[in-house]
């Protein structure tokens, strides 16, 4: 207990109130998201390990089953597994982008609506120097950095099953990766700060993330759809992402399509970002 | 400190802030003083720049809020009414990672967290999950992490509403020890107690509209006389036996007709007492006290503050 007598341990400060020496213009995008790392580092090591359960082992069961031993049954002509020598070899590429789609969506639903919303995190950081734009960027950095751990602990946990045809490749795939996964983030994100309650979500993950997961590519061609819904599905991020993994993967990249996968990932990753800042400085400024 | 003419804050068609003009001095404790609604927390808001204002001027630390929000951001502390704090984090972390926000260095924010939870008597807690704490703790630490930054201005917004008497009187204890080392408070709350044991100076506002302007001594002196005499009558079934009663006592002082009592307003509320009993009258209890801010809402307004 502190003596009442003594004087307040917290000292005012005394420096005379001057006018303005700081640029208007606020902490850069850099500066704001740095001093956030403290709290999501902070958060990082409150929940990594129920992260290991939904990031690690979910994925690898998925391997097994689907994979090796679902796959045991298929045999089929590489020509029709877009150059994949296995099942195995064809369905990996895709499931670790459909495993990114899982981590970006999941850390930009509830987590956003807990800031606004349920804990007011947001809220209390607005009230800092930080402004929305460094608050949506400090959120994206740590899916960023969930995006990484988990789609790097998994294609390094598959090189063994010789589903790689070159040791590039997978390097540059895991960026494809991690790119698929951010242009759900953001976009997500942006719909997050949009809505006020997370019925929505229900709708994100029954009527986005399930039908993206089973239909762009991820575990069987997209031309076994038929010529319209091959089509649609092509138009999806998910596709762009799933195919331009599997062709690094694979070792059968096709450049000139390579390059269009890319545009539009990166091109729904940037749209997604100015929405999602946006959105959020909308909801936090009143 | 705070400079502001012709103050507006609408949202649509709404106008919650209808032009006011405020001064806060350095190293004084203000309040804004009114019931929920009043208008309050939108000021408040647009003092912390959060809020942009929608008319008039704003000036804070000499700075304009619309163009040096982060900067102003920075020295100023915010009690938010509801609580924002980390549930899932530590009493500590709560702190430690809201100073670095402020971009203070790590070793830096850890001392001042030492000397904030000394301050707010959570050394013991440090560890303790915010969720496990009570209302008053979590006011106090929401307090602590308003400090984190040494604020030059520390804006309080309701800042004992929920929590029970004892709390309340720990957290006047401790931000009237730091109003007494010189830090400006600026305090929102909708309880005259609080605003007289705090405000060095008030507004009361009323319907997004400043009602009257002064020290709490002068507000009463100025609206008020210097006693209330309460008269009960009971529980009465038919017509208005309190407006027949008024009629009779009228020239007493001033009066206030509430549902439940009669206020009379005068220097000497025993002798008001006296006359009332000398008329024939039987209140079934009286009360003679000192006038508070509360009789200046009423006679201001015609309202009490908490409905």
């Amino acid at each position: 207990m502190a003596d009442p007598t003594t004087p307040p341990t917290t000292p005012p400060t005394t420096e005379p109130t001057t006018s303005p020496t700081t640029e208007p213009r606020g902490l850069s995008l850099a500066e704001g998201i740095g001093r956030q790392r403290d709290y999501w580092w902070t958060v990082f090591k409150r929940t990594w390990r129920g992260g290991i359960i939904s990031s690690f082992f979910s994925p690898l069961f998925y391997v097994l089953a689907m994979g090796v031993l679902l796959g045991g049954f298929i045999e089929v002509d590489p020509s029709r597994l877009e150059g994949a020598t296995s099942y195995l070899a064809f369905i990996v590429p895709g499931l670790v982008v459909a495993h990114a789609l899982g981590i970006a969506v999941g850390e930009t639903t509830y987590p956003v609506m807990g800031g606004l919303k349920w804990h007011k995190t947001y809220w209390a950081q607005a009230a800092t120097p930080l402004e929305a734009r460094h608050i949506a960027g400090a959120h994206l950095m740590f899916v960023l950095f969930r995006l990484a751990t988990a789609c790097g602990v998994f294609m390094v946990v598959l090189a063994p099953f010789g589903v790689f045809e070159s040791w590039w490749g997978p390097i540059l795939a895991f960026g494809v990766q991690l790119l698929t996964g951010m242009a759900f983030a953001t976009v997500v994100m942006g719909i997050a700060v949009r809505v006020r309650s997370e019925e929505a979500f229900g709708v994100i993950f029954r009527l986005g993330v399930m039908p993206l997961t089973l239909f762009s590519g991820a575990f069987f061609p997209v031309s076994n759809l038929g010529p319209v819904m091959e089509v649609l599905a092509r138009l999806t991020p998910m596709w762009h992402g799933v195919n331009l993994s599997r062709m690094l993967c694979l070792d059968t990249v096709d450049w000139p399509v390579a390059l269009v996968n890319v545009s539009v990932l990166a091109a729904v990753t940037a749209f997604g970002w100015f929405w999602a800042a946006r959105g959020l400085e909308r909801r936090l400024v009143l | 400190m705070i400079l502001a003419r012709g103050l507006r804050k609408s949202f649509g068609d709404f106008e919650a802030v209808k032009g006011i003009d405020v001064d806060v001095r350095r190293g004084e404790a203000f309040g804004f003083l009114g019931p929920n609604g009043a208008g309050k927390s939108s000021t408040m808001r647009m003092i912390a720049s959060v809020s942009p204002i929608s008319g008039g001027e704003l000036t804070i630390l000499g700075m304009d809020p619309a163009t040096h929000g982060p900067t102003i951001r920075g020295r100023l502390g915010v009690c938010p009414q509801e609580d924002t704090l980390d549930n899932e984090l530590n009493v500590r972390d709560n702190l430690f990672i809201y100073g670095r926000y402020f971009g203070i260095p790590r070793g830096e924010v850890n001392s001042r967290v030492d000397e904030l939870l000394e301050f707010v008597q959570l050394t013991d807690k440090a560890r303790s999950r915010v969720e496990d704490l009570s209302g008053g703790m979590k006011r106090r630490l929401t307090i602590a992490r308003s400090l984190v930054n040494r604020p030059d201005l520390l804006l309080l917004d309701e800042p004992t509403t929920g929590l029970d008497p004892q709390a309340r009187h720990v957290l006047w204890d401790q931000l009237f020890r730091l109003k007494q080392a010189g830090v400006t408070l600026v305090i929102t709350t909708h309880y005259m107690d609080e605003a007289e044991q705090l405000c060095d100076r008030l507004v009361v506002m009323d319907k997004g509209l400043i009602a009257a302007e002064g020290s709490p001594r002068q507000l009463i002196e100025e609206h008020s006389t210097r006693e209330v005499a309460e008269l009960r009558f009971g529980i009465v079934d038919e017509g208005n036996i309190h407006e027949q009663i008024a009629e009779k006592i009228g020239d007493l002082g001033r009066l206030e007709v509430l549902p439940d009592r009669i206020l009379v307003y005068s220097p000497d509320g025993e002798e008001v007492i006296a006359k009332v009993h000398e008329r024939g009258l039987e209140p079934i209890a009286v009360l003679v006290r000192r006038s508070t801010l509360e009789d200046v809402f009423l006679k201001l307004t015609g309202r009490t503050l908490v409905d």
